[in-house]
């Protein structure tokens, strides 16, 4: 710790000058070498999952190829085994929970930001972080002794009666499936959405707002025209947060969701998510195959994250040079 | 302070180093079904016996199999016996093979949440079979009708949910109907996990339960300890001799004692679709996988003594668990197979 305080005035410009022995005797080398390890060991770990999961799948890869992505049996008795009703669920629960989460968290984070006064907005900050933190099998119960009722008595037959003429709102409403695990989705993931995008859109500067009042603008155009486009690649940052813990969401959803690798058009019907198979079924998979697709499993949604978080960063790059200076939100 | 604080890690250091000293750590993985008769088991054997301590990780069957075969633990335990190729792995592993010890008895139940029907219903295998396999949609359907005369059975769709997780529950429903129906045997075939033909999958039996509860019309299996605990409805089974049974720890022991006379001497049997006029026909043993060479001895003598109570005095835990004991028949023949462990 002394060390670091000899080193504080060093801001001048001999920094550069020191020589190297000097720097490593007053530490400076060294928390350079132990910081670096730490950041490294980020990747580290990122290619030794990927490893893992690589040589884990060995077997399962050379059989089924990239059949894998496209065959809907899941049989474990028959030794055939296909990965598509689970990126479907996966996907179709992700995307649902994002449709529901993002209006509402984006419209929550801008009434605590821009429009509720400061102890309002920190009052609610306070539970929205509690919210956060509540662990996944509390939202499952939550789902499943509540939400579930709701959907079933409630929420689907009047979907049905309105609604029915679609394709997504068909079929007996058991209360669980796609449509229900995407609702709990959007309640985990919303609090992600809410906290991290007020965070950005009180870190857009005073003078932004100001400018836009001063050249007349209403308090709603400045928040909507400039506040909001301002703080655009943070609040993505934010959305594509939210998608990755709805991607990789298990307990909560294998709890309402139903469990059956069924392809269907209709949100009423039960379905499957990659994280909820691999945790149902690993502790019992015995023989060699079974466990291995288990582990592709595992892949293909470190895959899919992967895709996806990429098409975050591409669309972050497009929106932050497109005018608004903050891309380091 | 630091005096104080010294003196005290000192003092636990010591007590740690005599308490190591003579105690064995013994350690265990698999089935989940019988971990609540276990850790009692494990339990009452170290105050016997302080200086053994059995440690068990209910982790699920295929995981004991697979750690036991890896050597990361003892001993395995499965609720369903290890079938030909796992025993092969394990021999072409260690050069030696693993024996199989029947513990306890367990059953699983159909339950069902039918609005307006309190009565405890009958089913015959055939109507199991076709709910599970879907050809059999509605509760007043002939085949579940024709058991059920005198109830007023509902036309409404039945709602199957079977379990998500790969359990030793699974393999003794799918197993039961793998015998009772050809059709099952080949389509689905049995498993900790299999390929349903219809139906939800709820996450263990409180999961099946909870569904089976909410839903109306519901249908689906828990284990009977289960069931009982919970104060569920569930239904009787006819039998291989024609008779209705509701389940309960003398009917499963019956099934038990029907398969006594038929046992192989490596304990691997299925007792489901017994024969015997009281015998309930979804039951099984679950077992312990011990392999058959120790290196260490005192571990191996720590283990045999441990069986040995367990066949003994241990049984007499398992009625107030709602574990159905061993029939007097298997254990003699468990004795006798220690001799195997060396």
């Amino acid at each position: 710790m002394s060390t670091s305080s000899t080193t504080l005035p060093s801001a001048d410009p001999l920094v550069g000058s020191r020589s190297f022995l000097s720097r490593l005797r007053e530490g400076d080398e060294i928390v350079r070498l132990i910081t670096f390890l730490f950041a490294a060991s980020v990747v580290l770990i990122t290619l030794l999952l990927v490893f893992e999961l690589w040589q884990g799948s060995v077997l399962a890869r050379h059989k089924f190829g990239f059949a894998f992505f496209a065959t809907r049996v899941w049989d474990p008795n028959a030794g055939e085994f296909g990965a598509l009703p689970f990126i479907f669920g996966t996907l179709v629960t992700s995307i649902v929970a994002l449709l529901i989460a993002v209006p509402l968290g984006i419209g929550a984070a801008i009434f605590l930001a821009e429009l509720a006064p400061a102890r309002v907005s920190d009052t609610l900050e306070f539970f929205i972080d509690l919210l956060a933190a509540v662990p996944s099998v509390i939202y499952g119960l939550l789902g499943f002794l509540f939400v579930v009722p709701l959907m079933r008595d409630y929420i689907q037959p009047r979907l049905k009666d309105s609604l029915g003429f679609l394709p997504f709102f068909k079929g007996p409403a058991y209360g669980i499936g796609f449509l229900t695990a995407g609702l709990v989705l959007a309640i985990m993931v919303i609090p992600y959405i809410i906290s991290v995008s007020r965070e950005v859109l009180l870190s857009v500067p005073r003078d932004q707002r100001e400018a836009a009042l001063a050249l007349g603008s209403t308090r709603w155009e400045s928040t909507w025209k400039v506040v909001v486009p301002f703080a655009r690649a943070g609040i993505m940052g934010s959305i594509f947060l939210a998608l990755a813990r709805a991607l990789g969401e298990t307990m909560a959803v294998t709890m309402v969701i139903g469990n059956t690798p069924a392809i269907s058009a209709s949100l009423f019907s039960p379905g499957y998510s990659i994280a909820a198979v691999i945790a149902n079924e690993f502790s019992e998979a015995t023989g060699d195959l079974y466990p291995q697709a288990l582990i592709e499993l595992g892949l293909v949604l470190f895959l899919l994250t992967f895709i996806l978080n990429g098409l975050a960063r591409i669309m972050i790059l497009a929106t932050s040079q497109r005018g608004s200076g903050m891309g380091n939100a | 302070m630091k005096r104080i604080a010294g003196i005290l890690l000192a003092s636990f250091g010591l007590a740690s180093a005599l308490l190591a000293a003579n105690a064995l750590t013994i350690t265990g993985a698999g089935a989940s079904f019988p971990y609540p008769m276990y850790s009692k088991w494990f339990d009452e054997y170290h105050k016997k016996d302080t200086n053994i301590e059995i440690n068990y990780q209910s982790i699920g069957s295929g995981g004991g199999i697979k750690q036991v075969t890896e050597g990361t633990v003892d001993f395995g335990a499965s609720d369903g016996p290890m079938n030909d190729d796992q025993l092969k792995a394990f021999q072409d592993k260690h050069g030696f093979a693993i024996l199989h010890f029947p513990t306890v008895l367990g059953a699983v139940v159909p339950t069902y949440n039918i609005p307006g029907v309190t009565t405890d219903l009958n089913f015959t295998p055939e109507a199991l079979s076709g709910i599970f396999l879907g050809k059999i949609t509605k509760w007043n359907d002939p085949a579940i009708a024709g058991a059920n005369k005198g109830v007023n059975l509902p036309g409404n769709d039945i709602v199957v949910v079977h379990r998500s997780d790969g359990s030793g529950t699974t393999y003794i429903w799918t197993d039961y109907l793998s015998k009772i129906s050809d059709e099952w045997k080949s389509k689905v075939g049995k498993g900790a996990s299999v390929n349903w033909p219809v139906g939800l999958g709820g996450k263990g039996n409180e999961g099946v339960a909870g569904l089976v509860k909410q839903t109306a019309n519901g249908f689906g299996y828990v284990e009977l300890i289960y069931a009982i605990q919970n104060k569920m409805p569930y239904g009787t089974v006819k039998n291989s001799s024609g008779a209705f049974i509701k389940a309960d720890l003398a009917g499963v022991t019956a099934a038990a004692a029907g398969a006594a006379k038929s046992m192989p001497d490596d304990f691997r049997v299925s007792i489901t679709d017994a024969p015997g006029k009281a015998a309930y026909p979804i039951s099984s043993f679950t077992w312990l996988l011990i392999p058959a060479k120790f290196s260490d001895g005192p571990k191996r003598d720590a283990i045999k003594g441990f069986v040995k109570w367990m066949l003994a005095d241990g049984q007499n835990y398992a009625e107030a668990l709602s574990y159905a004991k061993l029939p007097k028949e298997v254990v003699a023949k468990e004795v006798k197979a220690l001799d195997g462990i060396q």
